[in-house]
Parts: C-alpha cells; sequence; structure tokens
C-alpha cells in the first residue's frame, strides 16, 4: 500500500525539481542560481527519504546527512567567496 | 495499519510543503522574497517526513538517525541563507521596485 503513495510522492517532488530547475536557468543574478541550488538539495533529500520506503533500508539514511554536511560547505564557501569579490573592486 | 495511513499522510504533507517551496521560488519578484521561500518550507516538509519516517519503522538506529539529520537541518539551513542574503547585499543585487525601506542602504558600496 506505501509503495504506490511513495511513487506518487515521487512524482510530486519531480515536478518541484522541475520548477527549481527553470529558475537555476532564468536566474537574473548569482545568488539566484545559488539559492535554487539550495532548494535542489533539499528536494534530493525528500527523494532519498521517500525511496526509503519504497526499498525498506534504512542504510540511506546516512546518505541523506552527508548530502545535508556538503550542501552546507559549499553554500557557505560561495557566499564567502562573492563577498571577498565584491569587496575587492573599489 | 492505522500506522502505515499515518505514514502516507505526513510523506504527502512534506512533499506538498516542498512544492510550495519551489512556486514561491518561481513566482517571487526579488532574491530577498525567494529566500523566505526556499529556506523555512523545506525545513518543515523534511521534517514531516521524517516523523513519518520514524512513526513506519520504529526501532532505535532510525529515531536517532533522524534526530541527527533534523538538528543539523536546522542548525545549518538558517546560517547558510543568511550568508547569502548578506553577500547578495553587498554585491547590489537588484530590489524589488517596491521596496519601501532599506536601512544598510548607507552602508552598502557606492555603484560606480
Amino acid at each position: 500500500m506505501i509503495e504506490y503513495a511513495a511513487h506518487i510522492i515521487m512524482v510530486l517532488l519531480a515536478i518541484s525539481l522541475l520548477i527549481s530547475f527553470i529558475r537555476l536557468l532564468r536566474g537574473p543574478s548569482l545568488p539566484d542560481r545559488v539559492i535554487s541550488l539550495d532548494l535542489i538539495s533539499s528536494i534530493s533529500m525528500g527523494i532519498i527519504i521517500t525511496y526509503v520506503f519504497i526499498s525498506k533500508k534504512i542504510v540511506y539514511l546516512d546518505v541523506v546527512l552527508i548530502v545535508a554536511l556538503i550542501i552546507f560547505l559549499g553554500t557557505v564557501t560561495i557566499a564567502k567567496y562573492l563577498k571577498e569579490t565584491s569587496i575587492k573592486d573599489d | 495499519m492505522i500506522k502505515e495511513w499515518i505514514a502516507i499522510v505526513l510523506l504527502a504533507l512534506g512533499a506538498l510543503f516542498i512544492l510550495l517551496a519551489s512556486v514561491g521560488l518561481i513566482r517571487l519578484p526579488d532574491i530577498y522574497t525567494r529566500m523566505h521561500a526556499t529556506t523555512k518550507a523545506p525545513t518543515l516538509g523534511i521534517m514531516l517526513m521524517l516523523t513519518g519516517l520514524c512513526i513506519y519503522f520504529p526501532s532505535f538506529p532510525t529515531v536517532i538517525k533522524s534526530l541527527l539529520i533534523l538538528i543539523f537541518i536546522f542548525l545549518t539551513i538558517p546560517v547558510a541563507s543568511h550568508m547569502i542574503g548578506r553577500s547578495a547585499h553587498m554585491m547590489n543585487t537588484k530590489k524589488w521596485k517596491s521596496t519601501s525601506r532599506d536601512d544598510l542602504e548607507k552602508s552598502r558600496k557606492k555603484p560606480q
């Protein structure tokens, strides 16, 4: 029963991925693209949590934790880089 | 049986909150308003999904891993969003045309 519901929820998350990808293609500025990548990482965590219900394996929760950590480090690094380059050109 | 239905309802609510965050990302006019949509709604969605998973698989490692993921997400997503907003304000990103006030207008760099 819950496998069919999980497949329907996968369809909803795929529609959400498509909408976020549209914003990543036509964002006017560079921070728009960065926050759309952040939302894409959150959608990926949702997809992996939904896949746990289909495959009945708890091991994939470790993947969710590692994805959250790596995306946080990437976002903070991009933010520091943008700040340094915006201060430097006087 | 009732456990399964509770898990399905929580999972569907989490997916709907994530879909609402995505719609807010494409509909709002400005980066400072888009960050509101992409920061708070996926946090609530992932929290509801992990609650459904803890109800459907009630074992000790599941609950411990879910609590760890939840604490980590609550600590890191607001910090990342705040740093991106500060960088966007220092880069002189274009604001929405109906923005009423900006208290940090004097402290930003003058555009050439």
